[in-house]
């Protein structure tokens, strides 16, 4: 980072900004058109629904969880119901694990067919735009029809999945998916020849390898730094184990890295869903889940299409969780963005930003320490967590002071 | 002396140039629909976007020069609409034109991206002040393109006066070929000029909010806008004129109407233009103008120059 | 092969397609048949277990016992969040999904849905099955 001078000018990118779809503070000090520093605050969608998980039912937090991000919505609710079914220790129907993985492959089209849109947007491409939200409408209307919402799709409950997918939906959505696919084979043309768009995407918000690795990135960020890292092959949740598919990585470590990979998965997707539906197991989709779930915890994941979502799950007997704790892909993926930008110019904060695919709804959430005894709130940063983890896990006997794992996203508040 | 303030003010001067300016403005925004697979807005949307601007509140930041802040939208309006009175539209001339109006053209042409880097730089908001700096910045790249592109065709015929080059160019109708190059670089200069996409850098609505007119609302915003639709279509007057010099010879009605089509033509084309290309980055839009325009540009003269020694000969 | 301009084909072609945009409201768009939309409440089915009450994740409904075996329901669709677990968790099919999605009110108590059923015949005539407005 080089040092500022007086005639260095800090601008406010956000909260309120017409870049970020979601509120998010970028502190950008600029000489000239040249990017110094970055400085990132998040907390500003933050709605304490990990706490408001543990005064409500199971079946009710599942609806809260849900409704941590509108776009990835389904990816909360699947991931967190895994935790809870490996805690009641349920096994599900075959039926029921496909059409859990329909859906998420489903969301992954309209949620990469969004972001297309919304990297066209923000270099200026409004057709772009245009153009990719139309071919949602399609994915959007299917999903409608089949799980009764355009997001947030209530189709999971504890045990398997509460909808059913008819023979004529069925013969929709493969209709639906050759339309689609045609329309992406246009995107990736437009994509690769069309001069103006290279031109802004390539060689902007560069990542190596080894800083993606070090900056903890995931998702379609790190694949296109050649990250060969997805949880769908490493560790298989729902269907995943049965059916054959790439993950997609890309060499060129950039923004157009991003959008390559993220329009070829968007090819795979048309292929998982049509293995998928024409190999639907028959039987029931749910198995009787309890009310009052064993104590335990689990972690699950989940390949959003953001990246890897990680959900934490602590019961205790009763009928309410009490613990659940969300690590959405963005909080992970922030902190490679103050990397990518310093040196490069201000008209490549925007599309920067927008190519990690930032949903800043699922990642704002806190850490609230309450003292024993004293009832005294506390908020402390990263830095003091990481002090205090340290000297706990000292006292049971263990030194980890030599793990390395320093958060610098946000600054102490 | 009654006749003259009727051009000037009523027709084709002032009023006709502002109901000129929304109906291209129209024509834009509803073409850039229909290309992206829209309906658009209906007939009467620019219209009421001046009206419902110029019935709001005039909000002025108390850090600003109150004065250059007002004027600035005024200048910009005053100069695109003087401009305009020496292009010719139905006949060879106009009655103020004079030898050398060319050249005052152009000049008028600049002030309005004069203005904008005024009215940004003294709005005293980070997100003006580099938009005024953006705007420019491109200014110095588009603006060579332009007058390159303007002056070659003044070269061959041998007249610094529109109406004087119009009528050169009736005479001899095939010489226009020479400058179609002109004609090329002479677009993409102007949607350079008009801040349109690709180069809409100043007004990036994604990077700087709204550039030179963040801190601008009310009637001054709307007198900023006007002001560039204007000068749209007398950009697009200006190209039509010099490098389209056709039908001129009709008179009458007949040279109005297709003095009308050939400028919607041209808004039709930046409407496409808008819709196809990707906004480019400042340093990006230098270095095509100055590595590719320019030399064209350049190019155009050299080809006019030979030819006018062709002819002469 | 790189140039500029690649979507000028498709553009153009655009304009001779019609538009994508549904001119609602003067177009009514009707959503499929199992969309989650407005609930509607079956007096007549309901046995007052209340375990859409329990299972709702924002208390938006309401069951009143109004008589004997008879219970009227009290739905807030400001609060409803449409995820139809009370239909799911109703044992006598009581509740159910419509495809109304069209619920703005300009007065905010008309958001509050009573649904009462048809009272015997020995007590006052029948009232609206949809109670107030």
């Amino acid at each position: 980072m080089s040092e500022t001078r007086s005639r260095d000018v800090t601008i406010p990118i956000g909260p309120q900004h017409p870049a970020l779809k979601e509120p998010t503070s970028f502190s950008v000090t600029l000489s000239g058109e040249k990017i110094l520093q970055v400085g990132v605050r998040l907390g500003y969608n933050h709605r304490g629904i990990e706490k408001a998980c543990e005064s409500r039912s199971f079946i009710q937090s599942l609806y809260l969880i849900e409704r941590v991000c509108g776009i990835c919505s389904h990816s909360h609710s699947s991931c967190f119901v895994q935790a809870v079914e490996e805690i009641a220790g349920l096994q599900l129907p075959h039926r029921a694990m496909y059409l859990r993985t329909i859906i998420a492959e489903l969301e992954r089209l309209h949620s990469h067919l969004l972001w297309l849109g919304v990297a066209g947007h923000e270099i200026g491409f409004d057709t772009l735009l245009m153009y990719t939200w139309r071919d949602r409408e399609i994915v959007m209307d299917l999903l409608a029809a089949i799980t009764g919402n355009r997001v947030n799709y209530g189709m999971n409950t504890f045990g398997g999945v509460r909808r059913d997918i008819s023979p004529e939906q069925k013969a929709d959505i493969l209709k639906a998916m050759d339309t689609l696919e045609e329309r992406t084979k246009y995107y990736i043309s437009v994509a690769t020849e069309e001069t103006t768009l290279i031109q802004r995407l390539s060689g902007v918000g560069v990542l190596s390898h080894d800083d993606a690795i070090r900056l903890g990135a995931v998702g379609p960020t790190a694949r296109a730094s050649n990250v060969k890292r997805d949880i769908r092959k490493d560790d298989p949740y729902a269907a995943y184990d049965q059916v054959p598919f790439e993950v997609i990585t890309s060499d060129l470590n950039d923004v157009y890295g991003r959008t390559l990979v993220r329009v070829r998965e968007l090819m795979e997707s048309y292929k998982l869903i049509r293995h998928l539906l024409n190999s639907l197991p028959d039987g029931p989709i749910a198995v009787k889940a309890p009310r009052k779930m064993p104590a335990g915890e689990a972690v699950s994941r989940y390949e959003a299409p953001r990246g890897e979502n990680v959900h934490y799950v602590r019961a205790n007997g009763s009928e309410k969780p009490e613990r659940v704790k969300v690590r959405a892909p963005t909080l992970a993926n922030v902190q490679a963005v103050a990397h990518m930008l310093i040196d490069r110019y201000l008209a490549d904060l925007p599309i920067v930003v927008a190519a990690i695919d930032p949903c800043f709804s699922c990642t704002d959430r806190l850490i609230d320490l309450t003292r024993e005894g004293g009832g005294r709130c506390d908020v402390i940063t990263w830095g003091q967590l990481h002090d205090y983890s340290l000297r706990w896990y000292k006292k049971q006997g263990m030194d980890l002071s030599k793990l390395n794992s320093r958060f610098k996203c946000g600054e102490s508040s | 002396m009654a006749g003259d303030l009727f051009y000037i003010l009523i027709f084709p001067g002032f009023l006709f140039l502002v109901v000129f300016a929304l109906v291209a403005d129209y024509i834009d925004r509803k073409l850039h629909a229909k290309f992206q697979n829209r309906i658009g807005p209906p007939w009467y949307q620019p219209l009421a976007d001046l009206i419902k601007l110029a019935a709001k509140e005039d909000l002025i930041p108390r850090q600003v020069d109150p004065w250059l802040f007002k004027l600035a939208p005024v200048f910009a309006v005053t100069a695109v609409v003087t401009a305009a009175l020496y292009i010719p539209i139905w006949r060879h001339g106009t009655p103020m034109s004079f030898n050398g109006d060319v050249i005052v053209v152009l000049y008028l042409l600049t002030i309005p991206t004069v203005t904008f880097f005024l009215g940004g730089w003294y709005s005293r908001s980070v997100y003006s002040m580099i938009g005024a700096a953006r705007s420019i910045m491109q200014l110095f790249a588009y603006e060579i393109p332009l007058f390159l592109s303007i002056l070659a065709p003044a070269l061959l015929a041998d007249s610094w006066s529109l109406g004087g080059m119009s009528l050169f160019y009736a005479h001899h109708p095939w010489y226009a070929l020479f400058n179609v190059v002109g004609l090329f670089t002479a677009l993409i200069a102007l949607l350079g000029k008009l801040e349109r996409v690709p180069f809409d850098i100043p007004e990036a609505e994604t990077e700087i909010v709204a550039g030179s007119f963040t801190e601008y609302s009310g009637r001054l915003l709307a007198m900023f806008r006007l002001a560039l639709s204007i000068e749209m279509i007398v950009g697009a007057a200006l190209i039509a004129a010099v490098f389209l010099p056709f039908g001129l010879n009709l008179g009458g009605p007949a040279a109005f109407g297709l003095y009308l089509v050939k400028v919607l033509g041209i808004v039709a084309l930046i409407a496409l233009a808008r819709t196809v290309f990707a906004r480019l980055r400042i340093d990006q839009m230098i270095n095509f103008c100055w590595q590719f325009v320019a030399p064209v540009a350049f190019l155009q003269v050299i080809i006019d120059l030979i030819a006018k020694g062709v002819i002469a000969r | 092969m790189k140039h500029p301009g690649r979507m000028v084909r498709q553009v153009l072609s655009s304009l001779l397609r019609k538009p994508a945009t549904v001119r609602y409201p003067f177009v009514k768009v009707t959503m499929p048949k199992r969309f989650r939309g407005r609930l509607r409440f079956y007096a007549e089915r309901c046995i007052g277990c209340r375990l859409c009450m329990r299972d709702c994740p924002t208390d938006a409904i309401q069951i009143r016992k109004i008589a004997d075996k008879q219970f009227e329901a009290d739905i807030d669709m400001a609060k409803c969040i449409y995820c139809a677990q009370c239909v799911d968790s109703c044992l006598k099919k009581a509740l159910e999904s419509t495809p109304d999605f069209e619920l703005a009110q300009l007065d905010k108590n008309n958001l509050r849905q009573t649904f009462r059923g048809q009272p015997p015949a020995s007590q006052k005539p029948p009232e609206d099955p949809q109670g107030k407005p």
